[in-house]
């Protein structure tokens, strides 16, 4: 099955924040959107925003601003973590409902 | 918002348009909507594109169960302001403000059709939990749900699991009652565009 406008429209999302331009690097940006390979401070903000967002307070941006983060890199980085995450939720699911209904090589990420 | 850039870093132009945004409702311009006005071209105009395709594109659930099913997303997650927004929207969407918070205080026991209860309950464990299986699924489509309507529900997952993290990360000041109406009848009006 074609993918739908739905999943289309979230992976040009998707791949604006990862492979556009950007004040962050483009590796940084992967970093944040997988969530690995991410050093302190900013591995503790942007792992908040992946897992527990509520816990995310004003003293984790100070941090990553004391370490040398623009407002716009960490702009840019917050959005890819909670994009990953969300991508990680949706990717999941359509798997799951592939195999469910015996069609396991549809849903996957591309 | 905890970045200046995102309070005050908006042209001469976006600044005039929040201001007439404000005369004309009479409310303040959510954060909601002003993170997507900022640096459009890397955020906001993509997710508002996504985020309209699944919560007014063609669907067979209707624009009612779609933004329960956001607030209901966001209650898992504990994100305030999509709570308050979604459940607003949600309540005007059906007319019924007794079965959305109903589903907020218990899916189990709320009065839905067994298929939207079967993918509330889906949604809550993915979001929680990160995975769902194809067993889950499996329950979620013998409930009468139809795989279309699943990845349909994915998709609001999706557009809420990315809204409310970045509600909560970057501190959404919460409205008043009466904006939050507001903003509701706005979003069943014109959508997320």
């Amino acid at each position: 099955m074609a993918e739908d406008k739905k999943r289309a429209a979230y992976r040009a999302l998707e791949d604006r924040i990862l492979n556009g331009e950007g004040k962050a690097s483009p590796a940084q940006r992967d970093r944040a959107f997988n969530n690995v390979g991410l050093s302190p401070p900013l591995d503790g903000l942007l792992d908040k925003v992946a897992t527990r967002p509520t816990q995310v307070t004003n003293a984790d941006f100070a941090a990553a601003r004391a370490a040398g983060f623009s407002e716009d890199e960490l702009f840019e980085l917050v959005v890819c973590a909670a994009v990953g995450q969300s991508a990680r939720l949706y990717d999941a699911g359509l798997a799951a409902l592939a195999g469910a209904v015996g069609d396991e090589g549809d849903g996957h990420a591309p | 918002m905890r970045l200046d850039v995102l309070n005050h870093g908006y042209s001469r132009g976006y600044k005039l348009l929040f201001a007439v945004i404000q005369m004309v409702s009479r409310q303040p311009l959510p954060d909601a909507a002003k993170l997507v006005f900022y640096r459009p071209g890397f955020y906001g105009t993509r997710a508002k594109k996504f985020t309209h395709e699944a919560m007014r594109g063609p669907s067979a659930w209707s624009v009612a169960d779609r933004e329960l099913m956001a607030a209901y997303v966001s209650q898992v997650n504990g994100s305030a302001f999509c709570i308050a927004a979604h459940s607003a929207t949600a309540r005007q969407a059906y007319q019924d403000g007794p079965k959305v918070a109903a589903v907020l205080a218990d899916l189990e026991s709320a009065p839905v059709e067994e298929g939207l209860r079967a993918t509330l309950r889906m949604l809550g464990q993915l979001t929680r939990e990160g995975k769902v299986g194809a067993e889950d699924m499996r329950r979620v489509l013998s409930a009468g749900v139809s795989r279309e309507q699943v990845e349909d529900a994915l998709a609001v997952c999706a557009a809420f699991n990315t809204t409310g993290r970045l509600g909560d990360a970057f501190a959404f000041e919460l409205l008043s009652p009466e904006a939050f109406e507001a903003g509701a009848k706005y979003l069943l009006k014109r959508g997320y565009r």
